[in-house]
């Protein structure tokens, strides 16, 4: 599904990553961690395609295409999602128009039928149902005065409407509440399968133990330092970073 | 002859002096005289020069190069008028009324052709808009040859009316002045929905002006649809008086034309009086706006609020000047101004002159200003999300309008706005 070989890029001159290797086989979910500023933003804005950052080195092919040369909404029409860290508020552009124009547009790349206003608002309905969203989420402006939860959750419904291949999960689970971290879990479960592969960034083991892993990559200065199976996520929840620091 | 105006102006003038005798109301003296003291005064002043300082951001050459005509009496009837969207609507092709295409409605209200009863204007006319005062005042009053006239009634709500003006396809350029004069009585309401548009292919002045009279507890809501042709210039100006309890309220898209002015002067001239300016400008490689607004606090208790939003692409030109004086007498005045531009190339460019002159101590009075491009992030958020982006700048730009145009609080005119916004999209494809 996504294959990372030797990716390294930079910011400002700056470098941020100094080589990465990963690879993601269909119907796997993978975790990453790592402390505070190791990159793990980087690389999934840079997956995602993201301009600020020049690449420099390495090659990253996903369902068969050389990813780094897609324009960003060609990533996401050939099945790529990200989940931001950040989700960006969008000022005077409502929440719903937002929601159909992306999956209408989505929809028309795979050769689908776009959905109408009654058909899309069925559609939504039913999903903001069940990741338990008050409706009055889809009249207000995207992202806009959503608290840090209500803003995740938006981003978990994009998920769920557009049924990506993969997803890549940016702290999806920071700022939840215990309820929401396991609704967003199930979310994720609900799209698992041999076709839907998720890269989970994460600083907590709790999403770990509902989102089980089939692999943990350590992130650290810009490398994987480390992989292992979901016991490495326990490993690092009981004993922090420190003794993979040296090896960084 | 004291001074020749030079180029276009000059040939605007001889349009006068052939004309004079044969514009309506040529018999009634006190309008004759006022023809005669407004040309006179344009003829010592001519077109504006950015060497006077409200004139200094928009360049009038392009309008002074070309010789205008008169429309041509025509009564050819096919016009792309839009549909009709208020129950009453007054057309006027070439500045002149053409009744077969209104459709004016019950006579509660008192409506028609400004020509038709001229002897009627005597003393309204001129009273707001005095030529002496500006150079395009007096070019209109010199030539006007039609307008409308709208007086409602003491305590009536006259629902809502559009003035469609048309201008035809011509070969040779002209130029037409159209005189509005409307008039809210005590506690009467009017909704006033202007559309100005023009051939394509002719080069034509428009240059409307408009006297507003608001009185005691009225409400006008102005709401102007500026669509005038890829080669049209439209320089209009309003005059509005608001007297105790009134309200106006503008609200100005400016779409179209090569060279286009939107001026406004208001006076609030009663207690608890209000003012609301706003509008959108949205301009295409070669195009210049410019919204001049002048508003005169100058009673206690009054209120005014301003929004204009500029979106420049290509190598266009907008000009924002407002300015806002605030009387002695005016204690308790309540303002507010903002201008705020989007420029979605590296070739516009924007002029913004805020201009606050406070005479009274007890004020609140503010103004802002902010231009900026489309926000990086926001742009590749939904291009993130699969939406192209050509589409996702159109989305950030409707949402960087989308608060002003909801300033309209009636659905028809706000309606009206929001298709002319998209047909101007259309027009970009
Ligand atoms: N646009 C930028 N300009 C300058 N530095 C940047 C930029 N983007 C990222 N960086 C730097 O790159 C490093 C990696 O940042 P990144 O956001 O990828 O970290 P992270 O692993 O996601 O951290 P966290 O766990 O805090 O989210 C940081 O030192 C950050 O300051
Ligand atoms: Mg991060």
């Amino acid at each position: 599904m996504l294959k990372i070989e030797g990716l390294t890029a930079e910011v400002e001159g700056k470098p941020i990553l100094r080589g990465i290797d990963l690879d993601l086989p269909p119907g796997e979910v993978h975790a990453i961690m790592g402390p505070n500023g190791a990159g793990k933003s980087t690389l999934a804005y840079l997956l995602a395609g993201r301009e600020d950052y020049a690449v420099t080195g390495g090659t990253v092919r996903f369902a068969g295409q050389d990813l780094l040369a897609l324009a960003p909404e060609a990533r996401a029409s050939a099945g790529l999602f990200l989940a931001f860290q950040h989700p960006v508020e969008l000022p005077g552009v409502g929440n719903a128009l937002f929601l159909r124009t992306a999956l209408n547009a989505i929809r028309r790349a795979r050769g689908e039928d776009e959905l109408d206003a009654m058909q899309f608002l069925k559609l939504v309905r039913e999903r903001m149902r069940s990741l338990a969203m008050p409706e009055d989420m889809l009249k207000r402006s995207a992202n806009v005065g959503f608290s840090g939860g209500e803003k995740k959750r938006n981003e978990v419904l994009q998920m769920a409407l557009m049924r990506p291949k993969l997803a890549i999960l940016d702290e999806t689970d920071s700022g939840l509440d215990i309820d929401a971290l396991r609704i967003v879990a199930e979310g994720v479960n609900a799209l698992r399968g041999p076709d839907f592969s998720a890269l989970v960034i994460t600083h907590h083991q709790r999403l770990l133990d509902y989102l089980v892993p089939d692999r943990v990559h350590v992130l650290i200065g810009g490398r994987i330092v480390q992989s292992g199976g979901p016991e490495l996520a326990r490993k690092l929840e009981a004993e922090g970073y420190g003794f993979l620091q040296a090896a960084a | 002859m004291s001074k020749l105006a030079p180029g276009g102006a000059e040939a605007l003038l001889r349009r006068y002096e052939g004309l004079s005798s044969r514009l309506p109301g040529a018999r009634l003296p006190w309008l004759a005289s006022l023809r005669a003291a407004a040309a006179a005064a344009f003829r010592a002043q001519g077109l504006p020069s950015r060497r006077a300082e409200a004139w200094r951001y928009t360049d009038l050459r392009p309008i002074a190069e070309v010789e205008f005509a008169e429309p041509l009496l025509s009564v050819t009837a096919a016009l792309p008028l839009p549909a009709q969207r208020l129950p009453r609507r007054a057309v006027f092709v070439d500045g002149r009324f053409r009744e077969g295409l209104s459709e004016l409605g019950d006579n509660d209200v008192a409506l028609g052709s400004l020509a038709a009863d001229l002897p009627a204007a005597e003393g309204r006319l001129g009273r707001l808009a005095r030529p002496e005062d500006h150079p395009l005042t007096a070019l209109n009053t010199a030539l006007f040859e039609d307008g409308l006239t709208v007086t409602v009634p003491a305590g009536i709500d006259a629902g809502g009316l559009e003035l469609s003006h048309f201008v035809l396809a011509a070969e040779r350029p002209l130029a037409c002045h159209p005189r509005h004069l409307i008039r809210l009585e005590p506690g009467a309401r009017l909704l006033l929905l202007e559309s100005a548009q023009g051939d394509v292919a002719t080069r034509y002045l428009h240059n409307p002006v408009f006297e507003i009279e608001i009185a005691e507890g009225a409400s006008l809501v102005h709401v102007r649809l500026q669509q005038e042709g890829e080669a049209g210039f439209q320089l209009g100006t309003i005059y509005a008086r608001i007297e105790a309890g009134g309200t106006y309220d503008n609200f100005t898209l400016n779409a179209g034309g090569r060279l286009v002015r939107n001026e406004i002067h208001a006076v609030l001239a009663g207690p608890e009086a209000a003012c609301h300016m706003n509008g959108a400008q949205l301009l295409r490689d070669g195009q210049h706006a410019d919204t001049t607004t002048v508003l005169d606090h100058a009673a206690p208790d009054c209120r005014s609020r301003q929004t204009y939003k500029t979106v420049l692409s290509g190598r266009s030109r907008g000009v924002f000047q407002g300015r806002i004086h605030v009387h002695q007498v005016a204690q308790r005045t309540d303002g507010y101004q903002m201008n705020q531009a989007l420029l979605l190339s590296p070739e516009a460019e924007i002029d913004s002159k805020p201009q606050l002159e406070i005479y009274a101590d007890d004020v609140k009075c503010s103004h802002g200003a902010t231009v900026g491009a489309l926000d990086a992030d926001q742009l590749f958020y939904l291009r993130a999300r699969g939406i192209p982006e050509p589409v996702a700048r159109t989305m950030l730009i409707d949402a960087f309008l989308q608060d002003v145009v909801d300033t309209i609080a009636e659905g028809p005119a706000r309606d009206a706005v929001a298709t002319a916004i998209a047909d101007w999209w259309r027009g970009r494809a």
